[in-house]
Protein backbone atom coordinates (compact mmCIF):
# COMPACT_ATOMS: atom_id res chain seq x y z
CA UNK A 1 0.00 0.00 0.00
CA UNK A 2 1.62 3.22 -1.14
CA UNK A 3 1.15 5.98 1.40
CA UNK A 4 1.62 9.67 0.74
CA UNK A 5 5.23 9.48 1.95
CA UNK A 6 6.18 6.33 0.06
CA UNK A 7 7.99 8.27 -2.66
CA UNK A 8 10.35 10.03 -0.24
CA UNK A 9 13.94 8.95 -0.95
CA UNK A 10 15.76 7.37 2.01
CA UNK A 11 18.46 9.69 3.31
CA UNK A 12 20.58 6.91 4.78
CA UNK A 13 21.19 3.20 4.32
CA UNK A 14 19.27 0.94 6.75
CA UNK A 15 22.41 0.23 8.77
CA UNK A 16 23.32 3.90 9.08
CA UNK A 17 19.71 4.73 9.92
CA UNK A 18 19.81 2.14 12.73
CA UNK A 19 23.03 3.70 14.02
CA UNK A 20 21.37 7.09 13.85
CA UNK A 21 18.40 5.79 15.89
CA UNK A 22 20.74 4.48 18.59
CA UNK A 23 22.60 7.82 18.69
CA UNK A 24 19.26 9.66 18.77
CA UNK A 25 18.21 7.57 21.77
CA UNK A 26 21.55 8.00 23.53
CA UNK A 27 21.63 11.81 23.23
CA UNK A 28 18.25 13.53 22.78
CA UNK A 29 18.01 15.53 19.56
CA UNK A 30 21.23 14.24 18.00
CA UNK A 31 19.33 12.25 15.36
CA UNK A 32 17.59 15.36 14.07
CA UNK A 33 20.83 17.35 14.19
CA UNK A 34 22.50 14.57 12.13
CA UNK A 35 19.69 14.91 9.57
CA UNK A 36 20.12 18.70 9.55
CA UNK A 37 16.77 19.32 11.22
CA UNK A 38 18.66 21.80 13.36
CA UNK A 39 15.74 23.64 14.92
CA UNK A 40 14.04 20.42 15.99
CA UNK A 41 17.29 18.93 17.24
CA UNK A 42 18.10 21.93 19.39
CA UNK A 43 14.61 21.95 20.92
CA UNK A 44 14.84 18.25 21.81
CA UNK A 45 18.40 18.64 23.08
CA UNK A 46 17.25 21.42 25.40
CA UNK A 47 13.79 20.32 26.52
CA UNK A 48 14.18 16.59 27.22
CA UNK A 49 17.20 16.88 29.55
CA UNK A 50 15.42 19.73 31.35
CA UNK A 51 12.38 17.50 31.91
CA UNK A 52 14.65 14.72 33.18
CA UNK A 53 16.47 17.14 35.51
CA UNK A 54 13.17 18.48 36.86
CA UNK A 55 12.10 14.90 37.57
CA UNK A 56 15.27 14.31 39.58
CA UNK A 57 14.92 17.64 41.37
CA UNK A 58 11.37 16.69 42.38
CA UNK A 59 12.83 13.59 44.07
CA UNK A 60 11.46 11.16 41.52
CA UNK A 61 12.85 7.66 41.33
CA UNK A 62 14.80 5.89 38.60
CA UNK A 63 13.05 2.56 38.89
CA UNK A 64 15.02 -0.71 38.98
CA UNK A 65 14.50 -3.51 36.47
CA UNK A 66 12.52 -5.67 38.87
CA UNK A 67 10.86 -8.23 36.59
CA UNK A 68 8.52 -9.78 39.24
CA UNK A 69 6.83 -6.36 39.40
CA UNK A 70 5.92 -5.68 35.76
CA UNK A 71 4.81 -2.08 36.29
CA UNK A 72 8.11 -1.23 37.99
CA UNK A 73 10.03 -2.89 35.15
CA UNK A 74 8.01 -0.92 32.58
CA UNK A 75 8.69 2.31 34.46
CA UNK A 76 12.40 1.41 34.44
CA UNK A 77 12.25 0.84 30.70
CA UNK A 78 10.58 4.24 30.24
CA UNK A 79 13.25 5.89 32.43
CA UNK A 80 15.95 4.29 30.30
CA UNK A 81 14.42 5.95 27.24
CA UNK A 82 16.28 9.17 28.02
CA UNK A 83 19.57 7.51 27.03
CA UNK A 84 22.96 8.64 28.36
CA UNK A 85 21.43 10.86 31.04
CA UNK A 86 19.96 7.78 32.71
CA UNK A 87 23.45 6.31 33.15
CA UNK A 88 24.91 9.65 34.25
CA UNK A 89 22.19 10.05 36.91
CA UNK A 90 22.61 6.45 37.98
CA UNK A 91 26.39 6.87 38.19
CA UNK A 92 26.02 9.99 40.32
CA UNK A 93 23.66 8.20 42.68
CA UNK A 94 20.71 10.41 41.70
CA UNK A 95 17.15 9.19 41.30
CA UNK A 96 16.94 7.27 44.56
CA UNK A 97 13.46 8.72 45.01
CA UNK A 98 11.87 9.96 48.21
CA UNK A 99 8.47 8.33 48.49
CA UNK A 100 7.30 10.66 51.28
CA UNK A 101 8.17 13.84 49.36
CA UNK A 102 5.05 15.70 48.15
CA UNK A 103 6.57 15.96 44.67
CA UNK A 104 7.58 12.27 44.40
CA UNK A 105 4.88 11.25 41.90
CA UNK A 106 5.39 14.43 39.89
CA UNK A 107 9.08 13.60 39.70
CA UNK A 108 8.33 10.09 38.48
CA UNK A 109 5.99 11.51 35.85
CA UNK A 110 8.63 13.91 34.53
CA UNK A 111 11.27 11.14 34.42
CA UNK A 112 9.04 8.60 32.70
CA UNK A 113 7.57 11.04 30.19
CA UNK A 114 11.00 12.46 29.31
CA UNK A 115 12.18 8.93 28.52
CA UNK A 116 9.12 8.05 26.47
CA UNK A 117 9.26 11.31 24.52
CA UNK A 118 12.92 10.67 23.70
CA UNK A 119 12.02 7.24 22.31
CA UNK A 120 9.38 8.95 20.17
CA UNK A 121 11.96 11.49 18.99
CA UNK A 122 14.46 8.73 18.13
CA UNK A 123 11.81 6.82 16.15
CA UNK A 124 10.91 10.03 14.30
CA UNK A 125 14.56 10.54 13.36
CA UNK A 126 14.73 6.93 12.13
CA UNK A 127 11.55 7.41 10.04
CA UNK A 128 13.04 10.51 8.40
CA UNK A 129 16.31 8.70 7.74
CA UNK A 130 14.68 5.75 5.97
CA UNK A 131 12.36 7.99 3.95
CA UNK A 132 9.06 7.31 5.70
CA UNK A 133 8.56 11.02 6.43
CA UNK B 1 8.52 23.64 44.17
CA UNK B 2 5.37 22.08 45.60
CA UNK B 3 2.71 24.03 43.73
CA UNK B 4 0.61 21.45 41.91
CA UNK B 5 -0.64 24.05 39.45
CA UNK B 6 2.87 25.28 38.64
CA UNK B 7 4.09 21.72 38.08
CA UNK B 8 1.08 21.07 35.86
CA UNK B 9 1.84 24.19 33.81
CA UNK B 10 5.56 23.33 33.44
CA UNK B 11 4.84 19.72 32.50
CA UNK B 12 2.15 20.72 30.01
CA UNK B 13 4.30 23.41 28.41
CA UNK B 14 7.34 21.15 27.90
CA UNK B 15 5.44 18.07 26.77
CA UNK B 16 3.33 20.13 24.34
CA UNK B 17 6.49 21.73 22.96
CA UNK B 18 8.06 18.35 22.14
CA UNK B 19 4.86 17.10 20.50
CA UNK B 20 4.42 20.30 18.48
CA UNK B 21 8.01 20.35 17.22
CA UNK B 22 7.80 16.66 16.40
CA UNK B 23 4.58 16.96 14.41
CA UNK B 24 5.04 20.26 12.53
CA UNK B 25 7.87 21.63 10.43
CA UNK B 26 7.57 25.41 10.43
CA UNK B 27 7.89 27.53 13.58
CA UNK B 28 4.52 29.15 12.92
CA UNK B 29 2.71 25.80 12.70
CA UNK B 30 4.64 24.53 15.70
CA UNK B 31 3.61 27.55 17.75
CA UNK B 32 -0.02 27.11 16.81
CA UNK B 33 -0.04 23.40 17.69
CA UNK B 34 1.88 24.11 20.91
CA UNK B 35 -0.78 26.58 22.01
CA UNK B 36 -3.56 24.13 21.17
CA UNK B 37 -1.92 21.22 23.00
CA UNK B 38 -0.95 23.35 25.99
CA UNK B 39 -4.50 24.67 26.34
CA UNK B 40 -5.81 21.12 25.94
CA UNK B 41 -3.52 19.79 28.68
CA UNK B 42 -4.45 22.57 31.11
CA UNK B 43 -8.14 22.54 30.27
CA UNK B 44 -8.45 18.75 30.55
CA UNK B 45 -6.57 18.69 33.88
CA UNK B 46 -8.66 21.49 35.37
CA UNK B 47 -11.96 20.00 34.17
CA UNK B 48 -11.04 16.50 35.38
CA UNK B 49 -9.87 17.91 38.70
CA UNK B 50 -13.13 19.76 39.10
CA UNK B 51 -15.20 16.67 38.16
CA UNK B 52 -13.30 14.52 40.70
CA UNK B 53 -13.57 17.12 43.46
CA UNK B 54 -16.51 15.48 45.31
CA UNK B 55 -15.00 11.97 45.22
CA UNK B 56 -13.92 10.32 48.48
CA UNK B 57 -10.42 11.29 49.59
CA UNK B 58 -10.87 14.92 48.57
CA UNK B 59 -12.12 17.81 50.69
CA UNK B 60 -15.47 17.13 52.41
Amino acid sequence: MAGPTASVTPLLTPLTAALLAVCAWFVPGVGHLWLRRTQKGIVFLAVLPVMFAIGLALQGRLFPFHIPEPLVALAALADLGIGALYFVAWGLGLGAGNVVAPSYEYGNTFLIVAGLLNVLVALDAYDIAVGRK
Amino acid sequence: MHSHLLLLVVFSALTSLVFAVLQRDTPREQGRLWLLLFAGFLGAALVLGWVMYPFPGGPA
